[in-house]
């Protein structure tokens, strides 16, 4: 377990290194859960079984495919690609890394050398669940209270991203009226992926049976410029 | 379980939220920005949960935990603001929004 332990830490520095210098952000995003899933070693190791899972679950599951949903909706292209290639130098990186090793060799020599062992005793769920619940009880309704706050934050802040979205002269389609655009190139993607699945089950007849009501109006619209 | 000295394991943290540092100094894609965050965010639980290893208490793990729900709604709300910031800006380079407007 000993030997576990180095193994795990050295993968986690490894695979952290790489998060930071990878170009593509979808190979980043992969390193960093070879990264989290290394660290939740680390946790099984140390004695605390408990949020190991977590970390698994939450970090290298939820958050990471947050992460990896964002991508893919920002659909980067090849061009955005090589400019990062471009913009990511060893130059530019060494002030920071010198920096940060002075700090790393600050806190080494603050963290001193020879101290007590770590990891002799389990503390499984049930003891962070009875003192979770117990003297923490506050701070379980802090941080319900906080994720809360972020659900209603992001949910405004996505309201913001679809009408910046629009042009200015575009006038914004009710749903049901414009089953198939209703996520054209430049409108709230955030929104638009929230809607999709209740505009696909809008959309069952095929366009040949019958005229949706976007065409017809576009067609009363096309009508109306003739005469 | 492991028999580790606590040095060590606070050597990992301090070494992960450092490449956690340099990430948000060097690179300048938000998206790494906001992954580099959440090195440092995961590297300061990892130092939580080794205290209380340390003294075999579950106070560090509950520490993580605020930390994770921490993180969570970081991650959240620093998503929806990059795709309000590519809307605005058209690209993902922090350098764009460097100057104030006013």
């Amino acid at each position: 377990m000993t030997a576990t332990f180095y193994v795990a830490a050295a993968v986690a520095v490894v695979s952290t290194l790489l998060v930071i210098t990878r170009t593509r952000a979808l190979h980043a995003l992969l390193f960093l859960v070879v990264s989290l899933t290394a660290v939740a070693v680390v946790f099984y190791t140390l004695g605390a079984p408990f949020v190991a899972a977590l970390e698994i679950i939450i970090y290298a599951g939820a958050i990471i495919v947050l992460f990896v949903f964002t991508v893919m909706l920002l659909n980067i292209d090849t061009a955005s690609e090589r400019g990062e290639r471009a913009r990511v130098r060893p130059a530019w990186g060494a002030g920071p890394t010198a920096l940060a090793l002075v700090l790393l060799v600050e806190l080494a020599w603050a963290i001193g050398s020879g101290g007590p062992h770590v990891g002799a005793r389990v503390v499984g769920p049930r003891e962070v669940g009875v003192a979770l619940y117990g003297p923490y009880a506050i701070g379980v309704e802090l941080a319900s209270t906080l994720l809360l706050v972020a659900l209603i934050g992001a949910r405004h802040l996505g309201q913001r991203a679809r009408q910046t979205g629009l042009a200015p002269g575009e006038v914004e389609l009710p749903v049901d009226l414009a089953p198939g655009s209703l996520a054209p190139e430049g409108q709230g993607e955030l929104v638009a992926m929230t809607a999709g699945a209740h505009t696909d089950q809008g959309a069952g007849p095929p366009p040949d049976h019958e005229p949706s009501l976007a065409e017809t109006g576009a067609d009363e619209r096309a009508e109306r410029g003739e005469s | 379980m492991a028999h580790v000295p606590m040095d060590y394991a606070l050597y990992l943290a301090a070494a992960l939220f450092l490449i956690g540092l340099v990430g948000v100094l060097v690179r300048r894609n938000l998206i790494f920005v906001l992954a580099s965050i959440e090195i440092m965010l995961n590297a300061a639980g990892l130092a939580f949960v080794v205290a209380g290893s340390r003294w075999g208490q579950p106070d560090g793990q509950i520490m993580f935990l605020f930390v994770l729900a921490m993180a969570a709604s970081e991650v959240a709300v620093g998503l929806a603001l990059l795709l309000l910031y590519r809307r605005v800006f058209g690209s993902l380079d922090i350098d764009r929004a460097s100057r104030m407007k006013g």
